[in-house]
């Protein structure tokens, strides 16, 4: 590509899309500060373990509980 | 303008530094004093209002998580749009490469009389479809104007190689637009 097409292709951009600039929503139109903190309050209160979770570990320990052999294969599969 | 107001927590050296020390009314301080900066860059980037704003949230959730990581003798400013521009990328990555331009940022500020409306979509579109680290560093350069050192800094690249993307950007968008039949 030489440089009048490269200039061409440019212009052609231009034309085409302003920039943000220019245009209305280029500046901040609210205070995000409350939608930070919901975001932060979110991060220090992690969503709970979901049931099926809880279920699949009280399985799991019910069945080294009752087969301690199943331990080491438990391990060598991890 | 949003005008908002800051807790007063001393000179910007010593908020950095309670900052870094994982502070939160520092890092509120901070927010307030950015928030704008970020969602300016963020929007130039993304060219949409609404996930600018989520993007700025996003990036001040990265910032709040790294806060040990920043070393306080450093420009805050710049870090942030560092990590601004990546949430921007994260976003543009996986957002669909066919989405129009919302209104309020899609039409042009004047009527242009030399090229066509159709042509003019077709090379929005064309763009919209150019790979992302592409796409940002020609918005950027060639649409927002930005100096090409200040999308280095951000980019965490070197001006040559935000010259070779926009290069790059070019060419393919010049065969996307011959694909279609239009000679630019």
């Amino acid at each position: 590509m030489n440089e009048q097409e490269q200039t061409r292709i440019e212009r052609l951009i231009k034309r085409s899309i302003p920039p943000v600039g220019e245009q209305s929503g280029a500046e901040l139109q609210r205070d995000l500060w409350p939608a930070m903190l919901k975001r932060l309050d979110g991060d220090a209160h992690p969503a709970a373990m979901p049931w099926f979770d809880w279920a699949l570990l009280a399985a799991v320990a019910a069945w080294l509980a009752f087969f301690p052999g199943a331990i080491p294969v438990l391990f060598y599969h991890l | 303008m949003l005008v908002l107001e800051q807790p007063s927590l001393g000179a910007p050296r010593e908020v950095l530094r309670q900052f870094c020390h994982g502070d939160l009314g520092a890092f509120e301080a901070l927010f307030r004093q950015h928030q704008g900066s970020v969602y300016g860059w963020i929007v130039r980037i993304v060219r949409d209002p609404a996930a600018a704003e989520d993007l700025t949230i996003e990036t001040f959730w990265r910032i709040h998580r790294a806060h040990a990581r920043f070393d306080p003798e450093r420009s805050f400013e710049a870090w942030a749009r560092r990590i601004a521009t990546n949430a921007a990328l994260d976003h543009l990555r996986t957002a669909r490469h066919d989405t129009e331009l919302p209104d309020d940022l899609a039409s042009p500020p004047a009527p242009d009389h030399d090229i066509s409306d159709d042509l003019r979509r077709k090379t929005a579109r064309a763009f919209q479809r150019l790979p992302p680290k592409l796409r940002v560093a020609a918005t950027l350069a060639l649409i927002e104007e930005q100096p090409y050192r200040e999308i280095a800094e951000a980019l965490g690249i070197s001006i040559g190689a935000v010259k070779l993307r926009v290069f790059r950007a070019l060419r393919l968008l010049r065969k996307e637009l011959k694909r279609q039949g239009i000679e630019s």
